[in-house]
């Protein structure tokens, strides 16, 4: 080859690359920090895929950031050095925090801005609403929605000659003492087991029962609100679990979920309850029993029980970025909502499909007929129309106000204080938080 | 003699060299430190936009809440078991390594083991052994003696746990240092007593103990320095502060409402009493126990 075709090459392929170049322009990169890991980070990252693939303008990098406070935490670090992701995961319970943060760009805000028409009326509505500020515009985008149901071990239910639960008409607390009392009779260590007992025995009591958790609609109307939790029914509640630990029919196992949800493996208890998010985690752990789920207990004077409320996580979005940035924001957010990412979700974690499209979807293609365990979150959460008590909880320090109520609890269990002391006391105790956070942001 | 001394002509070169310390020193300490004294005077939201300046407010409700106190009483309980039993087994377990004839090394590198081990493990190994329902220790003991452990609800129990981790741990630390004291002590007083009939323990009571008091004064600042601070991550994988608040020691607490709760103001103020109290201890321990120390032989 001569020395001019040697050049001539070189300057065909450059001006091939040159070229070529625009068409390589990155993409702008849309951060996205979570919380999600394991194969709950698997999915992310499939739906993060399928986003990236779909167009070509922008790339979402989802970054796992660690446990929930851990991603809250670097959140708030990053919005103090000016270096904020576009998105961020938070916990429920931080909903307050970030809202009143005045570091957000507002979902329903960001979606009208972008101009995408959302019909927020496809969405399940006990999810928007835990999310909603007092005007019912939301705030973050509902992400991962879980809500507590009731397991049982299909075996030992059996066993006891107890007949098995229906998967939409929740027992009687009454009936749960029958049938709990039934299974320590026929040689189970224990009757029921709970997780996250401030969520599931307490905050969704109340919710479905439509008792006021706080004053102010559940603080959703005021930062002076009170916690209202030492009422008769809730004290009536705890002393009933209370006299229940006598016979073992209700035994404690932990505050989070580790301890209890071993204890049901171990098939120590018939009975556990916690979020539908462990629906996959029993799938993987039990091989040597059958199990189901129903909905939550109720009482024998509640004829139409409300909906249970949410846990879980939303995405909020930060403000304060290069406004191109947003544009890509609004289009993952909108991918997020639809129908095939949805169903990919719920399918592979147990989470909401947070749309009545992928629900709809999802029941046509008889996924539920072949899952029917998948459906009774859903069906407990959509029963009603939310109420203003049955709608969320918005509390400032709610994770401290959650500590303590889990702190009080224990002392109930452990015979040091009497549910009413109890309750009277972390009433008193959460409405100092309260006050203290009021303070903050007057 | 002939006093070796270097000496520098200009003062210039001395601060230079320790200038890296210094920096140091200043970035991780005291600024950290003046930072956190400044915010426990505020009440601020999470995110800093929302920042005003409240004198002692902070302060002042802490010491109003009857939960503090007892945090710090819990606090003082923990620590002063931990120290009790991990300077206790660490000087036992150093007097019996170093009488070992045969293999010394192999003991020595065991028993200083558990020390490399960070405390979060700790605490889940000890859970192993001790969790009520999965325990293998814990099924023991209930089987065995009948007693009817469960640290989930008996606040007894579960300090137990936490102070047998924290001093597991610990007590590797104290027997370094304890080995390395008692190889210090002259074998020559050692057998001037043994000829004069004092009995071994007369022996360890009258001559190696007061030799060892330099070390065992290190090792007891240590010690509670440890059991302030470093624990933290024994609670937190054990007791998460329960029950009912009963493990709930201050660094814990500062962790719980700063950390996880974003509540900055009281959790800097509780930084700020928690450093007060580890300088007084420390203070009270140069003063008044230091002058027992014998350093000379």
């Amino acid at each position: 080859m001569s020395k001019s075709k040697v050049f001539w090459l070189v300057m065909a392929v450059g001006m091939l690359i040159s070229f070529a170049a625009p068409a390589f322009a990155a993409p702008t990169e849309i951060h996205w920090w979570h919380a999600m890991r394991g194969a709950r980070g698997e999915t992310v990252q499939k739906i993060v895929d399928g986003f990236n693939a779909s167009q070509s303008e922008f790339k979402v990098v989802p970054v796992y950031k660690g446990e929930y406070d851990e991603v809250v935490n670097a959140g708030v670090a990053a919005v103090r050095a000016g270096k904020q992701p576009h998105i961020l995961q938070s916990f429920e319970v931080g909903t307050q925090t970030m809202m009143l943060s005045g570091a957000i760009y507002p979902v329903y805000e960001l979606m009208a801005d972008a101009g995408y028409k959302v019909d927020w009326s496809r969405y399940l509505q006990p999810v928007l609403s835990y999310y909603m500020n007092a005007d019912g515009n939301l705030m973050s985008m509902p992400f991962n929605s879980s809500t507590p149901v009731m397991y049982y071990n299909v075996d030992l239910f059996k066993k006891a000659g107890i007949p098995m639960l229906d998967k939409e008409k929740p027992v009687t607390w009454d009936e749960m003492g029958v049938i709990t009392g039934k299974l320590v009779q026929s040689g189970v260590e224990g009757g029921m087991v709970t997780a996250w007992q401030s969520w599931t025995q307490v905050e969704n009591y109340s919710a479905i029962h439509n008792i006021p958790f706080a004053s102010k609609a559940n603080g959703y109307e005021g930062l002076d609100t009170e916690l209202m939790i030492n009422n008769d029914k809730v004290i009536n509640h705890i002393a009933r679990l209370k006299s229940w630990m006598a016979d073992k029919r209700f035994y404690y196992g932990g505050q989070k979920y580790q301890g209890p949800k071993s204890e049901f493996i171990a098939q120590n208890a018939g009975i556990y309850i916690d979020s539908i998010s462990a629906i996959a985690k029993l799938q993987a752990a039990i091989k040597d029993f059958t199990w189901d789920v129903a909905p939550l207990p109720v009482e024998s004077w509640m004829k139409e029980p409300q909906n249970s409320i949410i846990g879980g996580a939303s995405l909020w979005v930060f403000k304060g970025l290069p406004k191109k940035d947003y544009k890509g924001v609004a289009a993952f957010l909108s991918y997020l909502a639809g129908v095939e990412p949805q169903i990919l979700w719920h399918k592979e974690t147990g989470y909401f499909p947070i749309t009545l499209d992928a629900y709809d979807k999802l029941k046509a293609d008889g996924y539920y007929q072949e899952n029917p365990f998948q459906e009774v979150g859903i069906k407990q959460l959509t029963r009603r129309i939310p109420t203003k008590i049955s709608r969320g909880l918005r509390l400032g320090y709610f994770i401290q106000i959650r500590n303590i109520i889990n702190e009080e609890l224990e002392l109930v269990w452990n015979g040091s204080k009497t549910p009413k002391e109890a309750m009277d006391s972390a009433v008193a105790r959460s409405n100092l938080q309260l006050r203290a956070f009021e303070k903050t942001y007057k | 003699m002939i006093k070796k001394r270097s000496y520098f002509k200009t003062r210039t070169l001395a601060y230079f060299l320790i200038l890296p310390q210094i920096l140091i020193t200043l970035t991780f300490f005291y600024w950290p430190a003046a930072q956190g004294l400044l915010s426990s005077f505020q009440l601020s939201d999470p995110f800093g936009l929302h920042t005003r300046f409240v004198w002692f407010d902070n302060y002042i409700s802490l010491f109003k809440d009857p939960l503090y106190l007892k945090s710090i009483v819990t606090t003082l309980v923990f620590s002063s078991s931990v120290a009790a039993v991990s300077i206790c087994c660490g000087l036992f377990l150093a007097t019996m390594a170093n009488r070992a004839l045969r293999m010394t090394t192999v003991t020595r590198t065991l028993l200083i083991w558990p020390y490399a081990i960070a405390p979060a493990i700790s605490g889940v190994l000890w859970l192993f052994l001790l969790h009520p329902s999965y325990g293998v220790v814990a099924i023991a003991l209930e089987n065995w003696f009948g007693l009817d452990w469960d640290p989930l609800l008996e606040s007894s129990h579960a300090m137990v746990l936490i102070v047998l981790a924290s001093s597991w741990k610990n007590i590797s630390y104290n027997f370094v240092f304890f080995l390395a004291g008692l190889q210090a002590v002259p074998h020559s007083l050692i057998e001037a007593a043994a000829m004069d009939g004092a009995s071994p323990f007369r022996r360890f009571w009258t001559i190696t103990f007061p030799l060892l008091s330099p070390t065992m004064f290190f090792v007891t600042v240590m010690t509670i320095i440890f059991s302030f601070f470093e624990s933290f991550g024994i609670i937190h994988t054990v007791t998460q502060g329960g029950p009912g608040g009963s493990t709930n020691i201050l660094v814990y607490k500062v962790y719980q409402d700063g950390f996880i709760g974003l509540n900055l103001g009281s959790s800097s103020a509780q930084s700020v009493v928690l450093m007060s109290l580890i300088i007084l201890i420390t203070v009270l321990q140069f003063k008044y126990v230091e002058r027992k120390v014998q350093y000379t032989g």
